[in-house]
């Protein structure tokens, strides 16, 4: 029975198309490629999309229940709540991807250095990287609001602050682990650069597993931006987010419970469509990374 | 294994270290005082004077981070500068609250997870199998408090079956137990999504080995052969591994206590970062930290001494 | 007559990425009660996919493209799962290669040897007595401390002992053995063949010993079938295939035993080259590129099966009957 097992000579798939291919095929993946993109198209094409104001106040119709006018209702100031929902995705994708872009650049660079630097140097960032993945996560992202302030710009330092560490420690092991390889050994042999090592072999390799991460980060970079805008400690109003939405809905759950309703679906489905995103990726660009996902 | 246990325990104290400088350099490296920015704009010379010596910061820097560390080490975390109360009193009286709630959440995530896994495994590769799948990931990407807004809409606002907020009356167990229920239900979902995969990844695992085919080949049904034969070996790592998963457990209790208005470590500190209120805020971070530290270890210990792999994999 | 089984031109390949690979291609075999046969060949040749097909217990990843196994008539591949289930380990038993993962770490002896007779329907406790009277039989001098003990606990040659006494309690009209002896040291070897001789007798129904070791065939079969590459390449009672090899990869099996040359050379004879990729198996005969005989027919057109006697066929254009 290990017969088969003998005869097939372990592959990888080859990267690029195919495995494009095989995240159209696999519905899971599909069905999330279909929501990002249409949360993209919300978030860029907002002002276009958005059929009011998001900040205009009209008290006279507040509390409105979704009808043909306010597809989703009023808030308690009269805003428009579909509109206000649509602007929420900008918020929401413009806050998590700049932070986990900058986080992944930041992870990437100090994984460098970790891997290629001195030895004194590599100890103290792996401490870094662990004090900081130690910290309960939101214990950590209130102590520093605490300090600085609710706001975008704490709430993306946040971010960064709490993701870097994971990209870091995974770029200093591919390295680490390239470093060794017979090859790479073979090309220092023949005087070639840390630069071109790292251009020529280390970038490709570890592209597809820090993406496939950071896939897998945007949907917990939106929960937090949405939970901490829901506790008035992210982004505050009038400005419009899921969280605070949530939270406008919160108050007024007994008068106007489609508010939370209607605010909790889009956060919800952005989720989704990140994560069943990021599983596909992940099956198809390195199905060897299938078991990390207890982690 | 004592080796091991030495180096893991140092490695917690190190990094607990490692966190209380970086608390501190927070305060001090943001520009102005942190007193008036505790205070906001109520702040008046004479209150600012007070809460600076209340917090130590007229001392210089050193000598503060000596007894900021030399009060941690004996249990004191400082002074609440409203309530004037010690800090790991207000803390201790909350904790056991958000213990609970985690405790519970947890367990039955750990029965509804394993048993929905233990599905997937008898029913593997078919529709019911992928559904449940699905089913796990969705469970997992969506947000705690979002479940417990909707869940609060349904079953306290509609239907009225369960109260809205409190952790009960007290000395009332049948009422505490009530008001346990939908945060509860709220925090777990994620895990049951969680649990349900890493089981069914162990329990793959375990149905290839050898003596599952053993037992197969002499006719056992399948389901004796899931959870008496398999059940058992995958169980082991999963069970520890959940116990790492802590720091998520009181991410999500943060949120879903502040939505039913439950006291607890959330409330707490959600309301501390509100105020300004430095200790207190400083003084929960430190604890949970602690408390994390401790459970994570312990965790990883318990890995090490079930199952050698898992260890090495701890340490590579 | 029929044969208690038969296994009638079975194929089974298996799906992989790239193609399916052919693990056992047009096998025919027969087995009457009270007979001991034997399948021998290296790893890697089908052997131990024919001994999960006649169990009854294929990977979820291999496809019966064509053929019967049929015990007392019945083709047990076609049954639904259940029925499969029901037979396994009444009328078919199985003794696997390895005593050391083949029982549960986690589970005693008589849990588990007490779970493999849940068919019965006897009681726990008749079913204990039952396992503690199969484990004086085959040598287990204190079945009840051997009952109460975690498999880790017992020697190798204990667990395999057990593993018999399991398989002998299933009382079945087919014991197939996978490799029983391989995992074991010499000593063992010879006292788990000793053991599974004696137990002859016992046996109601057909054996089928699946092995790599020429030297298990001899010891304990009346009837060989020599597989390659997928294919029964030969087959002869014991005697015959021992002094009247016919097909050139059997002669080369018997060459390379150990058992028979270790005292007459210095060096180890081995056969060259490595069986064929069955993902794509070649035109002519699997064995062509290996064999000092092949000419150019042997390697473009599929060799006939020979009959040399009533009980001796090859698989080979070179066999003259």
């Amino acid at each position: 029975m290990s017969f088969a097992a003998e005869e097939i000579t372990e592959e990888l798939p080859p990267p690029g198309r195919s495995a494009l291919g095989q995240l159209l095929r696999d519905p899971m993946g599909m069905t999330g490629a279909i929501l990002v993109i249409t949360f993209i198209i919300l978030a860029i094409f907002a002002p276009l999309l958005a059929p009011y104001d998001p900040i205009h106040i009209d008290v006279r119709h507040k509390f409105q229940p979704p009808n043909l006018a306010h597809w989703a209702g009023t808030d308690q100031l009269g805003r428009d709540m579909l509109s206000r929902l649509i602007w929420g995705a900008r918020v929401a994708l413009g806050i998590s991807m700049t932070a986990t872009g900058i986080a992944g650049v930041l992870g990437l660079l100090l994984g460098l250095v970790a891997g290629f630097g001195p030895r004194w140097l590599d100890a103290v960032l792996v401490l870094f990287f662990d004090s900081f993945s130690s910290l309960p996560m939101i214990m950590f992202a209130l102590a520093v609001i605490t300090v600085l302030g609710p706001g975008i710009p704490t709430l993306i330092l946040v971010i960064v602050l709490v993701s870097v560490p994971g990209y870091g420690r995974l770029i200093r092991a591919q390295t680490l682990a390239l470093k060794g390889a017979d090859y790479i050994q073979a090309e220092r042999t023949i005087g070639a650069s840390s630069a071109r090592i790292i251009l020529r072999h280390l970038l490709p390799n570890v592209v597809g597993p820090l993406v496939i991460l950071l896939s897998m980060d945007i949907p917990v970079v939106i929960m937090l931006e949405a939970g901490l805008s829901y506790l008035n400690l992210g982004v505050g109003p009038p400005t419009p987010s899921w969280g605070n939405i949530l939270y406008d809905g919160y108050t007024s759950l007994r008068s106007a419970p489609y508010m939370v309703i209607a605010a909790g679906i889009p956060l919800v489905l952005c989720t989704l469509g990140f994560t069943f995103l990021g599983e596909g990726l992940r099956d198809a660009l390195d199905p060897k990374l299938k078991l990390r996902a207890a982690r | 294994m004592l080796g091991y246990a030495i180096k893991r325990i140092a490695l917690a104290l190190l990094i607990l270290v490692v966190v209380m400088l970086g608390m501190f350099a927070m305060v001090f490296v943001i520009p102005g005082d942190p007193a008036s920015i505790a205070l906001g704009p109520r702040a008046t010379p004479e209150l600012k004077a007070l809460l600076i010596q209340r917090m130590g910061l007229d001392q210089p820097l050193l000598s503060q981070i000596w007894h900021f560390f030399r009060a941690a080490a004996t249990g004191d975390l400082g002074i609440d500068v409203w309530s004037k109360r010690p800090v790991l009193d207000v803390i201790l009286e909350v904790f056991p609250q958000t213990l609970l709630l985690g405790v519970v959440s947890l367990g039955w995530a750990v029965v509804l997870g394993i048993a929905l896994g233990c599905l997937a495994v008898i029913w593997r590769d078919t529709f019911i199998d992928r559904l449940l799948g699905v089913l796990s990931v969705s469970m997992i990407s969506v947000p705690s408090f979002v479940i417990a807004l909707y869940s609060l809409l349904i079953f306290a606002v509609w239907l009225g079956w369960l109260p809205a907020i409190g952790a009960g009356q007290k000395g009332d167990w049948a009422s505490q137990a009530r008001a346990l229920i939908l945060p509860s239900f709220a925090i777990g979902v994620t895990w049951i999504g969680y649990i349900a995969r890493l089981v069914r990844a162990s329990m793959l695992e375990v149905m290839g080995a050898n003596h599952i085919r053993t037992a197969r080949a002499f006719g056992l049904p399948e389901t004796v052969v899931v959870l008496k034969y398999a059940l058992r070996i995958a169980i082991v790592p999963t069970i520890a591994i959940v116990a790492i998963g802590a720091g998520s457990i009181l991410s999500s209790a943060v949120f879903v206590e502040t939505v039913f208005s439950r006291p607890g470590i959330g409330t707490l500190i959600t309301g501390a970062v509100e105020k300004r209120n430095y200790p207190v805020v400083m003084g929960t971070v430190l604890f949970m930290t602690a408390f994390y530290l401790v459970v994570v270890t312990a965790a990883d210990l318990l890995i090490a001494r079930l199952d050698p792999r898992v260890r090495d994999v701890l340490r590579g | 007559m029929s044969a208690l089984l038969e296994v009638d031109d079975l194929s089974v390949a298996y799906r992989a990425e790239g193609g399916d690979v052919a693990a056992l291609r047009g096998v025919s075999l027969t087995a009457q009660a009270g007979e001991v046969i034997g399948i021998v060949g290296e790893s890697g040749c089908g052997k131990s996919t024919l001994a999960a097909a006649l169990i009854a217990l294929l990977d979820a990843n291999a496809d019966v493209t064509a053929g019967e196994v049929r015990l007392n008539g019945r083709d047990i591949l076609s049954l639904h799962e259940d029925a499969r289930r029901k037979l396994r380990g009444r009328d078919i038993a199985m003794i696997f290669q390895d005593p050391m993962t083949a029982f549960s770490p986690v589970l005693t002896m008589g849990d588990q040897i007490i779970d493999f007779q849940q068919h019965t329907g006897l009681s726990r406790a008749a079913r204990r007595e039952r396992a503690r009277q199969m484990l004086l039989k085959v040598g287990i001098a204190d079945a009840d401390l051997c009952l109460r003990r975690y498999p880790h606990e017992l020697s190798g040659g204990m667990r395999q002992r057990a593993a018999v006494a399991a398989a002998l309690m299933a009382n079945p009209a087919l014991l197939v053995a996978d490799e029983p002896t391989t995992a074991l040291d010499v000593t063992m070897e010879a006292q788990i063949i000793h053991l599974l001789r004696s137990l002859r007798t016992e046996i109601n129904g057909a054996i089928v010993i699946v092995t790599h070791h020429l030297g298990v065939i001899g010891e304990l079969c009346d009837r060989v079938y020599v597989m390659y590459a997928g294919q029964v390449v030969e087959e002869a009672p014991v005697d015959d295939l021992y002094h009247a090899p016919r097909h050139p990869y059997t002669r080369a099996l018997i060459a390379c035993d150990p058992g028979a040359i270790a005292t007459r050379q210095g060096v180890l004879p081995t056969i060259p080259g490595r069986p064929p990729d069955l993902a794509a198996p070649p035109p002519g005969c699997s064995f062509a590129p290996r064999c000092p005989q092949a000419d150019a027919t042997c390697r473009s057109t599929a060799p006939p099966r020979v009959r040399v006697s009533d009980r001796q066929a090859a698989l080979c254009h070179k066999v003259v009957p």
